[in-house]
């Protein structure tokens, strides 16, 4: 069971408030879907769950524990790009993190350990469609084969939470579809808890079962930086409603510095 | 008539021509080596062919009336143990300190400054004071080497480090990874076909060094030879072997560039 919980959490960069006054809780095995403007704090958000930022004020929660301010394996996280090792071939980088936790010193296993630990990364491998590329490096693989290593190799430590940072952005169309199907099996599988940042809202109402609106409630057109963004809406998905039921009754801004409403 | 930058030389073509730069310059020596033989033949200044090819087949293949030894080998030998032992040494040393100034926020606080620092001397100005420390032995020649190579190695391979993206850091260390593992299986073998790059970048300075070094304090090696029978105007000796550091010198770049070519089939090939 995993419960995270934000209370009254502030966050700026000198005069610049990202985020005000942010309150929240998420139950287990949730599909957390974030969107909103540009600059409107949802990376800032993810980076404190994830440990490379820390709040200015309120507390972040995971089982009512504050996070330690670096990141854990407790969290695992899929970037738009870059976070596959490209010295490793394909089994390699799926290997890592069970290699990593089973020998601390070496970072390597050997004999039956690493047999078994193979066992499990082929399967993890088929799991996403990547059996055949198993001895390939991963500059060798399209862009969305990458994502789906990535997503493999953060699957196989089994994190309590996976942190999705526009996982997709980078794919055509016709490939995110496919990584939809996959991500939910995963989720499904593991029954971790998922963050997803993204850009495009038909995806968060499609995978969501619940959507987080990020936007400023308070403008000062003097000193635009005066107020930092909070989440006004959340909105639970369950039942997967049609987009364009809810679309019409949520404010998104479109564009970074659109005017208020 | 494609636009001239997309204009290709064939594959023959494409050696041709790189030969041609060779050629040209082997042409315009041997011309106005002829010239100035003919007018005296006694001149030194550009022997011919078959002056060098007869002084070289005795460096090399006859023992020197004084000490019995084969000249050009022992020459050979005596500088590429130096060469190679600097470094050999400078590339670990570099390896360590680059990786723990690039790894590590408190190494680097402390040393890259220094390090930055060290590598504006001039390490030529340095010599006398080696000299002066540990004798005019080998280690003087090893050590400037050294003092020349390593902080250059270093402040490249700490930069190399800091340019990983900070994705893969992060990446890691969601795996679990403690910062032991991450420099043993994710800045590590990520660094290898690096150091090779610094190396092959550093080539040129060391020789410069070695010659530097043998020129002043020294009893064989290739750049004592040279600067040896400088004083007979012996050009016969000179060229010859001044094409031969050139040989090894690039024997040696292209050795560092095939061995990063095979061993590191992950990497995207270097300049």
């Amino acid at each position: 069971m995993t419960q995270v919980t934000v209370k009254r959490l502030w966050k700026n960069y000198g005069a610049q408030v990202v985020l005000e006054n942010v309150n929240l809780h998420i139950g287990d095995h949730e599909f957390v879907t974030i969107v909103g403007a540009s600059g409107c704090g949802k990376t800032t958000f993810l980076k404190m769950l994830l440990g490379i930022e820390t709040p200015n004020k309120g507390d972040f929660l995971i089982d009512g524990e504050p996070l330690t301010g670096e990141p854990g394996p407790d969290r695992g996280i899929v970037f738009q790009r870059y976070s596959l090792f490209p010295h490793l071939r394909v089994i390699d980088n799926l290997l890592l993190g069970l290699e990593l936790r089973g020998a601390p010193f070496a970072g390597r296993l050997f004999g039956a350990r690493r047999r078994r630990a193979r066992a499990r990364a082929d399967e993890l491998l088929e799991a996403v469609g990547l059996q055949g590329s198993a001895d390939k490096y991963p500059r060798q693989l399209s862009g969305g084969m990458q994502q789906r290593l990535s997503i493999a190799q953060s699957v196989i430590c089994e994190p309590k939470i996976l942190l999705l940072d526009e996982p997709f952005g980078a794919l055509d169309p016709g490939i995110t579809a496919d990584m939809h199907t996959l991500i939910l099996k995963l989720w499904n599988m593991h029954k971790m808890t998922i963050f997803m940042v993204t850009h495009d809202l038909q995806e968060s109402f499609e995978l969501g079962t619940r959507l987080l609106v990020f936007d400023k409630v308070r403008h000062d057109p003097q000193s635009p930086e005066a107020f930092g963004a909070t989440i006004t809406y959340n909105i639970p998905l369950k039942g997967h409603r049609a987009p364009a039921e809810i679309a019409g009754s949520v404010h998104i801004p479109s564009t970074e510095g659109s005017p208020p409403p | 008539m494609r636009r001239l930058i997309n204009q290709h030389p064939s594959r023959g073509g494409s050696v041709l021509l790189s030969a041609l730069p060779f050629l040209l310059i082997l042409l315009v020596y041997l011309y106005y080596s002829h010239a100035r033989l003919l007018e005296n033949p006694g001149d030194k200044l550009l022997p011919s062919p078959a002056n060098i090819a007869s002084t070289m087949h005795q460096y090399a293949f006859e023992e020197d009336d004084r000490t019995g030894d084969y000249l050009f080998w022992v020459d050979t030998i005596a500088s590429l143990e130096r060469l190679l032992i600097a470094l050999g040494i400078s590339a670990s040393l570099g390896l360590v300190l680059g990786l723990a100034i690039g790894v590590l926020p408190y190494v680097r606080s402390t040393l890259a400054p220094f390090v930055a620092a060290l590598s504006l001397i001039p390490p030529l100005a340095v010599l006398p004071i080696l000299f002066i420390a540990v004798g005019l032995g080998e280690l003087a020649k090893v050590t400037l080497i050294i003092i020349g190579v390593t902080p250059i190695i270093v402040r490249d391979l700490s930069l190399r480090t800091s340019e990983l993206p900070a994705e893969q850091i992060i990446k890691a260390q969601t795996l679990g990874a403690s910062s032991w593992q991450i420099v043993l299986r994710v800045v590590l073998p990520q660094l290898w076909p690096r150091l090779i790059d610094a190396l092959r970048l550093t080539l040129g300075a060391a020789w410069l060094f070695l010659i530097a070094a043998e020129a002043i304090a020294s009893t064989e090696g290739l750049g004592y030879r040279i600067f040896l029978v400088r004083r007979y105007l012996a050009m016969d000796v000179i060229l010859p072997y001044v094409a031969w550091i050139t040989v090894l010198a690039f024997a040696m770049d292209w050795t560092l560039r095939v061995v990063r070519a095979k061993a590191f089939a992950w990497a995207a090939p270097g300049a």
